[in-house]
């Protein structure tokens, strides 16, 4: 199993382009870290995206684990006084995968558009709940406190940054791993032909199933590390339809060529936005629709697509 | 051959809401056997194929495989048992190249505990399917896509797909509708040996009178939802009722010829 992950020319690929970014945030200033550990953190509800879009399927609904993994990191603070990093996070995809396991049951069972609503009406049902219960915070949310490491409290964000890039080089080496395997190579049988793969004596839901639980597990990862990285949760920024559709928009963005897209989608977003803010605080989402409205046209396969034009890029997609 | 049915069904029934398109069939197929389908479009050739295989859920009657009650199956459960089947529109995946195909056919297949989770690719994986391509005539088009390839080469991937499980019986919808007239016979002749050769039984829904004279040992003529005649090629096709209502030919048949002759022996 190791021989195979380290010989996995996508995972070398990952892991150098996450410890390059590691060494790159030792120098640069705290609100590119900043804007890069929110990138990071998307790019692993990203990457749950990506294994769902390989399938066929797309949920404008993620911010219904990207929001649960927050809130998990949040309430264990609150009702348990959990701030270990290590704690949080299996908080955040533990809550994550216990939830996308349920709601996998209905899931499971609608493709195209019905799947992709049927996901957001969901994650509006967590914002209902979330923004009329004061116990959950109501409206405000809550604030989160610094993450611990094995009770060390580092100063500064550099810590928190670095154990961020391990947690999303694990996910990705782990996503990569499962798209490799026979299970994982189901997501592009079962986009092409559900009928094949069911009279080859697999089950098309079961399939989509697991494929949904890792995918929230992904997100809640996600939803918990923005926690961590934001210092706060709130319904809108963690739940509403918005956040969903931006991880949808940074989908399309990124394009589903390989596990490292997502994360560098993810983060090209974040400073598009800022940058966009900054240029135009009025008309920012003139900008960033604007620019995937390029992607879309120029760039149909993502910005990875742009990438495999040269070889060594496109050589990663076949090995 | 034994005389012990693989295949048994009992009373099938299938209705549409007014539509009948499946009235009381019974039908018990020996292992071993060839079993020619034919009939008119809407006679209920592929609607009892769907039944047989899961694909539709029976309104009445049921139907046995080896011995167990399979009516109203989940596919998968069906070819868990050992019984599957091809479809009149290739179902392959059309993206994948014909080594993906056929690679993710037998990951399938020879899965067991956590081999879902292995890289798919393994040695003895990769020796199979070049074997499976060299015996299907696919080794040429090994890396073309899917949705790349001709009629015949696409059902013939469609086919060795569907028996690489290694079933017990193999059900054929039209195997060769929409191949070259040239091609239909390699087609046939690449199919049955390979069959033939693995003991598979098999029933295929045709079209083409001289292909079913040919290859199957038993014919059912179907006609609107019924079985008219269940009998060996060499009697089947002289049938004055098949001749009328399936070949839609009223003249006086032809003596059969020596393959209709070797079928009437096998069914006999």
């Amino acid at each position: 199993m190791l021989h195979a992950i380290l010989s996995d020319k996508t995972v070398r690929l990952t892991a150098l382009a996450l410890l390059a970014l590691a060494a790159a945030g030792l120098m640069l200033p705290a609100w590119v870290v900043n804007n890069m550990m929110f990138g990071l953190a998307r790019g692993a509800a990203v990457l749950g995206l990506l294994v769902l879009w390989r399938t066929g399927l797309m949920s404008f609904g993620h911010g219904l684990y990207f929001g649960l993994g927050a809130y998990a990191v949040a309430l264990s603070e609150h009702w348990l006084g959990l701030s270990d990093f290590a704690l949080r996070i299996l908080a955040a995809i533990l809550v994550a995968v216990v939830a996308g396991f349920a709601l996998g049951f209905i899931l499971r069972r609608y493709r195209d558009i019905f799947f992709a609503m049927l996901s957001l009406a969901f994650s509006m049902v967590l914002y209902g709940i979330l923004v009329k219960t004061e116990a959950l915070g109501s409206t405000d949310g809550f604030s989160v406190s610094q993450t611990t490491f094995l009770g060390w409290a580092p100063e500064g964000k550099q810590v928190l940054f670095t154990a961020i890039i391990t947690v999303c080089l694990a996910l990705a080496v782990l996503v990569q791993m499962y798209l490799r395997s026979t299970l994982g190579r189901l997501t592009t049988a079962i986009r092409d032909n559900e009928i094949r793969v069911e009279y080859l004596g697999y089950s098309v839901a079961r399939a989509i199933h697991i494929k949904y639980v890792i995918s929230a597990a992904l997100a809640g990862g996600a939803g918990g590390m923005m926690a961590m990285a934001l210092g706060q949760v709130d319904p809108d920024s963690m739940v509403y339809w918005t956040v969903s559709g931006e991880l949808v928009f940074i989908t399309i963005m990124a394009g589903p060529g390989s596990v490292l897209a997502p994360f560098i989608g993810a983060i090209i977003f974040e400073f598009l936005r800022t940058y966009a803010f900054e240029i135009a605080p009025h008309a920012w989402q003139l900008i960033v629709g604007g620019t995937l409205l390029l992607i879309i046209f120029f760039l149909p396969g993502g910005i990875w697509s742009l990438l495999e034009r040269i070889p060594f890029f496109r050589r990663l997609r076949h090995d | 051959m034994t005389d012990v049915p693989i295949l048994s069904v009992k009373d099938l029934q299938k209705s549409f809401g007014a539509v009948t398109a499946a009235k009381d069939i019974n039908v018990d197929i020996p292992a071993g056997q060839v079993v020619g389908v034919i009939g008119a479009n809407g006679a209920g050739k592929t609607t009892f194929v769907n039944m047989v295989t899961g694909y539709l859920k029976p309104s009445g009657g049921t139907i046995r495989f080896r011995g167990r009650d399979i009516t109203g199956i989940a596919p998968r459960l069906a070819v868990h048992q050992g019984l599957t089947r091809s479809f009149q529109v290739s179902q392959v995946f059309m993206t994948l190249s014909v080594r993906q195909n056929l690679l993710s056919a037998l990951a399938l297949a020879r899965r067991k505990g956590g081999a879902l989770l292995r890289p798919i690719a393994g040695p003895e994986l990769l020796a199979e399917c070049d074997a499976i391509m060299a015996r299907y005539g696919l080794t040429d088009v090994a890396e073309h896509e899917a949705s790349a390839l001709s009629q015949g080469s696409r059902k013939l991937l469609d086919i060795a797909m569907a028996v690489v499980s290694g079933p017990r019986m193999l059900l054929l919808d039209e195997p060769t509708s929409g191949v070259a007239a040239e091609e239909k016979f390699a087609i046939m002749d690449t199919v049955m040996s390979a069959l033939k050769a693995s003991g598979t039984t098999v029933l295929f829904i045709e079209h083409d009178m001289e292909i079913v004279e040919r290859y199957v040992d038993r014919v059912l003529a179907f006609f609107s939802g019924e079985v008219i005649c269940d009998a060996p090629p060499a009697r089947a096709l002289i049938d004055p009722k098949v001749r009328e209502l399936v070949i839609g030919d009223t003249r006086a048949p032809t003596a059969p010829t020596a393959a209709t002759g070797q079928a009437e022996a096998a069914y006999a």
